[in-house]
């Protein structure tokens, strides 16, 4: 087995990742340090982000009000320190990116151009007109070139996190192209592995979101926080998931049910107007849009199509130059995969998943209970997002926690212990079990592809926008059920080169653990909150359950669950008021 | 419509193959389905030995760029309807290493990315920011085309040029080589055009512009291409004319 030894290890080369890695470079430059990530650090999924990412700028806006917006958004499940050192520190961030070139739309006069999002009340979203993520993901790659001391690990798939002394010293990975399994060695490491949409089976995830991360730190013995908090995005192309953004509604698009009725009016989200009101209507918060498209489906109101019902989304009355200026990405998407052209016709869209607000959780500086690991990203929870995450939350998020996570784990790997020589021991575990269990096995009886569409399609009935006790029980018999017949799973692919079906496997693996994770946290979770919502519990309850769930992994049957306490700062819970 | 098409796989494995072979995989063609969705389809429920990237399905992440019925393709925005009645032939991309069926080895291009300084350079490093460098739309307009490459690869696969000569710093690499050089917050010029000024940079290019044709993102480094051929001359002129001044 090969072996190599840094002294920081990122897991994962998107956003949070890359952000963190040049937190380090710039904090610390002895360094070494190194990311390892399953795909080119450049198609990460943080290139698929469109909308924008939100940081106070506009002359009439506030940091206060940008917090009270993604508390109030959050169902006040949001700890509010986390949030006061986001907002207090994200339009630094931001403009750090824009010194480093991210192409942020402009006024007319050079200054940087702000849109309104959903749940927010001022104009403060940046955009790169709707390729926000792909301008951030690759300023960011591109920057971190310039720091020759950034050592890749290019499509290479952690399997384990290496533990000793109670500590996190490294990692066991497979390089995809050669097929060597490697033991990594380090001081610290970040998981910076983004989501686990793949959950399910309709999302608007790239095929590489798989919660990777989340199941190396659950594994390692680090709890996993608020994973019954699954955000449904409003808007998605029924077919494929495909995300059309939100950006969409804050350029003044509408959501109109089969009869061209703007049917938000009927959910407590405000009065239809024909431009754009803050906190309103089609800019209300996603939890509420994707809750009030099922109720509006239960009364008979929307299409019928063959993959589902779905709402139309009409852009029409922007008009062709203001849709190629802010929304050219949404032009394509609707060409190239729903055959329509939003100029001329409307958007036919559904609710879709689209992200995780739970995950590993960390304190305010991206550490976790686990000495020497850290995460930062959509992979984790610090929390910030609580119950349901603002629309442009998420960039802004990634570069504050990851730059935070790397100065952290920097200051720690400077006084951080060697690691342990008897890491190697168990990596040679981790390599016997990697091939005993999938390379060199025949004769198991269970296919990849068949569990993973079973957890899919069972995780989309028990823990879909509406849940209740039922369906929750029956998707944790399901899960319990399919983790017994992976283990009897068989590759039809045996070679060490580029095996794709083996990194499936792996991830398959991850996922039915994630998954189990976010089932039993909202069976336990008897209340409704934000995108929590359960049938036979409709009302939020502070008095039992303004917490956190904190789902540890017990070796055999489902999690262990606790709770522990939101952090209110200046913010008591109060009602969400949205379009009154 | 017909309701199936045939598709024929390049397949390679290092471990057994001394060349690329094709295996033919019959799929059900569904509405909007794109290449990328039939080769899902096979290695679903076909041969999981299959082997491609993929990740977005959006057109986005640039992860499945192939040679579709001989031409550079995003698999993943390439409608399967559009190749009735087929067969179709599915190839991994030209000029790379093939690692394993449609895989191939961009080791070379990262390289080249690196290279290139695609980043913003300023004289006096990197201050921290008080407010934004102010950059109109025009300005913004001026590089925004170069900036949208999402480094796919098929312009190096339909480069006959880097076909040739593997030195040639290619298509991607000096479009964003010049998206930085256009940016108004930038001061590199200087810095970036010792590279691509070099024998193996931009003068390779004999302007036959499949990197263009190909392109998905409508980058254009072609005209890039063209754009630091004059720049170079420019300066060199420059240079020779007012050896103290420029930027």
């Amino acid at each position: 087995m090969e072996v190599t030894a840094h002294d920081i290890l990122l897991i994962g080369g998107g956003g949070a990742g890359l952000r963190a890695a040049i937190a380090i470079a710039e904090a610390n430059p002895r360094l070494d340090l190194a990311v390892v990530s399953k795909v080119y650090p450049m198609r990460s999924h943080t290139v698929s982000a469109e909308g924008g990412a939100a940081a106070v700028i506009a002359a009439n806006d506030s940091i206060d009000e940008h917090a009270y917006d993604t508390i109030s958004g959050s169902d006040w499940l949001a700890d509010q320190d986390a949030v006061e050192i986001f907002v207090n520190n994200v339009t630094h961030e931001m403009l750090r990116l824009e010194h480093w070139g991210c192409p942020w739309s402009r006024e007319p006069d050079g200054r940087i151009a702000v849109r309104p999002f959903g749940g927010m009340k001022k104009e403060r979203t940046w955009f790169a007109a709707d390729k926000t993520g792909f301008h951030m993901l690759h300023s960011l790659f591109q920057t971190a070139l310039k720091y020759g001391e950034i050592k890749r690990y290019d499509e290479t798939f952690a399997t384990k996190l290496l533990v000793e002394d109670g500590a996190v010293q490294g990692v066991v990975a497979i390089e995809l192209a050669s097929g060597k399994i490697r033991a990594i060695s380090a001081k610290a490491v970040i998981l910076c592995t983004g989501g686990c949409g793949r959950v399910f089976p309709f999302t608007t995830n790239a095929n590489i979101c798989t919660g990777d991360g989340m199941a190396l730190a659950y594994r390692a013995g680090a709890p996993l926080k608020d994973m019954e908090m699954m955000q449904y995005h409003p808007t998605g192309l029924p077919q494929t998931g495909i995300l059309i953004t939100e950006a969409t509604r804050g350029e003044g698009g509408w959501l109109v049910n089969k009869d061209g009725y703007r049917y938000l009016q009927d959910y407590d989200l405000g009065k239809p107007s024909p431009t754009p009101v803050f906190r309103s209507m089609e800019l209300g918060p996603r939890d509420r849009l994707s809750q009030a498209f099922v109720k509006e489906m239960e009364k008979g109101r929307t299409l019928k199509g063959p993959y589902g019902d779905y709402v139309h989304l009409d852009l029409r009355h922007l008009g062709e130059k203001k849709i190629d200026e802010k929304l050219p990405l949404v032009r394509e998407l609707c060409r190239n995969y729903a055959n329509i052209d939003p100029v001329h016709q409307m958007i036919p869209v559904r609710p879709v998943v689209h992200y995780m607000m739970g995950g590993i959780s960390t304190d305010t500086s991206g550490a976790t209970p686990v000495k020497g690991l850290y995460a930062a990203g959509e992979a984790a929870c610090v929390s910030m997002n609580g119950a349901n995450r603002l629309g442009s939350n998420s960039l802004s998020e990634l570069l504050v926690f990851g730059a935070r996570a790397g100065a952290a784990a920097a200051e720690y790997a400077a006084g951080a212990r060697e690691p342990s020589t008897r890491l190697l021991a168990q990596a040679a575990d981790e390599e016997t079990r990697i091939n005993r269990d999938y390379l060199n096995r025949n004769g198991g009886r269970e296919r990849v592809t068949a569990i993973r569409e079973e957890m899919q399609r069972a995780m989309e009935a028990a823990a879909g926008i509406y849940r209740t006790r039922n369906t929750l029980e029956e998707g944790a018999a399901r899960l319990a059920e399919l983790k017994q017949r992976y283990g009897s799973i068989a590759l039809d692919d045996h070679s060490r080169t580029f095996n794709t079906q083996l990194i499936a496997a792996l991830e398959l693996s991850g996922m039915l653990e994630v998954a189990e994770s976010m089932v039993h946290a909202a069976l336990r979770r008897e209340e409704s909150r934000g995108a929590h919502q359960r049938t036979d519990f409709p009302k939020r309850d502070d008095q039992k359950f303004l917490a956190h769930t904190m789902a540890y992994r017990n070796a055999e049957g489902p999690p262990r669950l606790e709770f522990a306490p939101v952090k209110i700062t200046r913010w008591p819970p109060g009602e969400r008021v949205y379009g009154r | 419509m017909a309701d199936k098409i045939t598709l024929e796989v390049a397949r390679f494995s290092p471990e057994r193959d001394d060349e690329l072979r094709f295996d033919s995989y019959e799929v059900p063609l569904h509405e909007n389905w794109m290449v990328l969705d039939a080769l899902n389809y096979i290695k679903d429920q076909l041969d999981g030995s299959v082997t491609f990237r993929w990740s977005c399905r959006m057109g986005i992440c640039g992860s499945c760029g192939m040679v579709v019925n001989g031409h550079e393709r995003l698999t993943c925005e390439t409608l399967l309807a559009d190749y009735l009645p087929g067969p179709i032939r599915v190839e991994p991309l030209r000029n790379f290493p093939v690692v394993r069926d449609l895989v191939v080895d961009i080791s070379d291009f990262m390289e080249k990315l690196e290279r290139v300084k695609p980043w913003i350079i300023r004289k006096e490093g990197a201050p921290e920011p008080e407010r934004e460098f102010l950059q109109t739309p025009e300005q913004l307009e001026t590089y925004k085309q170069y900036s949208l490459c999402i480094n796919c690869m098929l312009c190096y696969s339909a480069c006959p040029v880097y076909g040739l000569d593997p030195h040639f710093i290619g298509p991607a690499a000096s479009a964003l080589s010049l998206r930085y050089n256009l940016d108004s917050r930038d001061q590199g010029t200087a810095q970036r055009m010792d590279v691509m000024a070099q024998h193996d940079g931009v003068w390779d290019c004999t302007v036959i512009g499949e990197c263009s044709v190909v392109c998905p993102k409508h980058v254009d480094p072609s005209l890039a291409i063209q754009e630091y051929k004059i720049s170079a001359t420019k300066a060199w002129f420059k240079n020779l004319l007012m050896p103290w001044g420029g930027k």
